[in-house]
């Protein structure tokens, strides 16, 4: 089996995302340096604050200010850290308590090793020197010797309160498209169509994906197709795609090259688009260092009759 | 309507760190093929399908539709999927016999952790305001788990490692585990959680089969009977919940009838070795109670298929006669944030 194909993808989004009235206070709160949480029915106040109760799910949104300092009620040292986490020097993960607070926040603390941490700690909050409204507006906790600072009593109210957030997110991945599909991509930098054979109902998948989609079992027989086929069926594009260098208007045709038992798509050119029609006869145009055909142009051949396609379309 | 519902068959690939040269249909069919030809099934005479897997591990948009062309789904077939586990997908599928629309059901999962990065990809699943932007790993969580078992005293790094190594040890008599055998504990990786306590990443699948009533009976010499399922969840806040405490699998094992009677195998879906300390806390499971025979997670944890492979593996412990009465967790998300449980039993021998 030849090396198989390889090459990095990136999934990247920014996910824009609106926030409820509870969420937009405590968020539009760190901008201002004030932690807010919610008060709950039964009198606990949730910090990070929610916009239901967790148990009786009842809407709430009794705000209530809890001081920046508070209690480590567990951690986790972590001596490598990641990207886009919040400290790039060795930290803890810790789950925070706050003074006032019944429930407690996740995030990092900034310690000198694992011996300076420990369940019961007391730590303050180290604010961003910029905020915006955003979970990361907390930097950091770090260690605080002081007594509890006293909460002042803000009633959750502001000026340009934060309503959305922008949370970017991007994940790294290394694709490989698997034996069918490295087979065929390999076989079509050689200028060769490379079909897969259904071993049960003898239909030929061009591109192949590894199975026969009807029967359910694996094709692995390879079938060398066209190079000549048929148009099938085709639309005329007349929207100008961005970054594409071909002008409008053109054809995209789907195609059932000789042997194929289905079609695939391409552009034809080499004929003006309204002369294009179905069951017209082409063959591929290679250019030169490509993987695949820049588009397909009429070889000259009589149409192809309608008979030997109607199950192609 | 009450029907009696059986897992009569189960299948698994075995689970490796990589699967490149193989696109995740071409991995799952031969499992799906394995899977009907234990009960002599066609796929034409499936009556549903459900399938359980998530796009961000391979990072492949609706790579569940291509996973389809594995099953025969055309012309077009009853079919459903969950970006869950496929212990979810196999939940879905009892409550569709349940309500006689279908004899038998296909289920299948499968997860390709290898051209990703597990750890960075499974933050995507947290809440998205005041979790995900601070991109804590799956093992960081699993860590601040550990550390709370471990100042409340139920558990220590001696007692975790000795998880691990009776785990792999386990193993070694299931040769689609990935790890197995003496595998050292190693450095930390977030302390407390050290290499060993954290489960190997790696692509797997599975598949199940579910019959009900005589078909059961018709297809398997002893079918494994559900005779409860339920699933459960938990405040999605970290910091709102008892990370000692699993009260949502409780409550699930209550459901689905686990404490009325005991087990005597437990097949616990616990990726890390502190999770299997809040399992057997929350479930009762006594000295007696085998548990994780298979090796479990920590030998093997192919991310959307290690759930349905512990309803698999129990299952398949009924049908050898291993077993007369398994209890199967699946769990989802950080801590254990959701959990499955169902109860399999054989018929009197």
């Amino acid at each position: 089996m030849p090396e198989v194909l390889k090459a990095p993808l990136t999934v990247e989004f920014p996910f824009t995302r609106s926030l409820g009235p509870v969420q937009s206070a405590f968020l539009t709160g760190l901008r201002e340096r004030v932690v807010l949480g919610v008060r709950t029915g039964h009198g606990r106040t949730l910090v990070p604050p929610v916009e239901y109760d967790p148990v009786t799910a009842e809407e709430i949104h009794d705000l209530v200010e809890v001081a920046p300092t508070g209690t480590v009620t567990t951690w986790a040292w972590n001596h490598a850290p990641r990207r886009d986490q919040p400290l790039d020097t060795p930290f803890a993960w810790v789950l925070v308590r706050l003074d006032g607070a019944d429930t407690a926040l996740l995030h990092a603390l900034d310690a000198p090793g694992p011996d300076a941490v420990h369940t019961g700690m007391r730590v303050r909050i180290r604010w961003a020197e910029e905020r915006s409204g955003a979970i990361t507006d907390i930097a950091c906790f770090e260690p605080h010797d002081g007594d509890p600072v006293q909460a002042a009593g803000h009633s959750g109210v502001f000026t340009n309160p934060v309503t959305g957030i922008v949370a970017p997110a991007r994940l790294d991945y290394t694709y490989s498209p698997g034996r069918a599909q490295t087979a065929y991509i390999n076989a079509l930098a050689e200028h060769r169509n490379v079909g897969e054979r259904c071993p049960s109902c003898r239909k030929v998948y061009v591109p192949p994906r590894g199975a026969c989609p009807t029967c359910g079992l694996a094709t692995v027989e390879q079938v060398e197709v066209g190079p000549h086929g048929t148009v099938t069926t085709f639309c005329i594009v007349n929207i100008k795609a961005k970054n594409l260098d071909i002008e409008v208007p053109y054809v995209y045709a789907h195609i059932a090259l000789d042997g194929a038992g289905l079609a695939l798509h391409g552009r034809i050119g080499g004929i003006p688009y309204d002369q294009v029609r179905m069951g017209l006869r082409v063959e591929p145009v290679w250019t030169e260092g490509a993987r695949y055909p820049d588009h397909y142009r009429p070889t000259g051949e009589a149409d192809a009759d309608y008979d030997t396609y109607r199950e192609l379309l | 309507m009450n029907r009696e519902i059986a897992v009569v068959a189960f299948a698994q690939t075995d689970h490796r760190r990589t699967s490149e040269e193989l696109s995740e249909v071409e991995m799952l069919m031969p499992v799906l093929h394995e899977v009907l030809a234990r009960t002599g099934l066609k796929t034409s005479d499936i009556g549903f399908t459900c399938s359980g897997s998530s796009d961000y591990l391979a990072g492949r948009a609706f790579s569940f539709t291509l996973a389809l062309d594995g099953v025969g789904a055309w012309p077009p077939i009853a079919e459903s999927h969950v970006e869950m586990d496929g212990a979810w997908a196999l939940y879905e599928a009892w409550t569709k016999l349940l309500t006689g629309d279908a004899d038998t059901a296909l289920v299948y999962s499968y997860g390709k952790s290898s051209p990703g990065s597990l750890r960075d990809v499974l933050t995507r699943q947290l809440d998205p305001y005041y979790v995900a932007p601070l991109w804590p790993d799956s093992v960081a969580l699993a860590a601040l788990q550990a550390q709370a078992l471990i100042d409340a005293g139920d558990t220590d790094e001696p007692a975790l490692a000795s998880v691990a190594a009776r785990s792999r040890t386990d193993a070694t008599a299931n040769s689609h585990a990935q790890l197995r055998g003496s595998v050292p504990q190693g450095d930390y990786v977030v302390r407390p959680l050290r290499t060993g306590d954290c489960p190997p990443i790696g692509d797997g699948a599975a598949a199940v089969i579910l019959a009900a009533g005589e078909r059961a009976r018709e297809l398997c010499d002893r079918p494994a009977w559900i005779r409860g399922i339920d699933h459960r969840i938990e405040a999605h806040s970290l910091g709102v919940r008892d990370l000692t405490d699993s009260p949502s699998t409780r409550f699930a094992a209550e459901k689905a009838g686990a404490f009325q009677r005991p087990v005597d195998t437990a097949e616990l879906h616990a990726p890390f070795t502190s999770q299997e300390v809040v399992l057997r806390k929350a479930l009762k499971l006594g000295d007696g109670v085998r548990v994780n025979p298979s090796g479990g997670a920590l030998a093997a944890n192919p991310v959307m298929a290690a759930g349905l492979i512990r309803i698999g593996e129990a299952a398949a412990r009924v049908h050898r006669g291993e077993s007369d009465r398994a209890l199967a967790h699946a769990t989802s998300g950080p801590c254990l944030q959701q959990n499955l449980v169902a109860v399999l039993e054989g018929d009197p021998r």
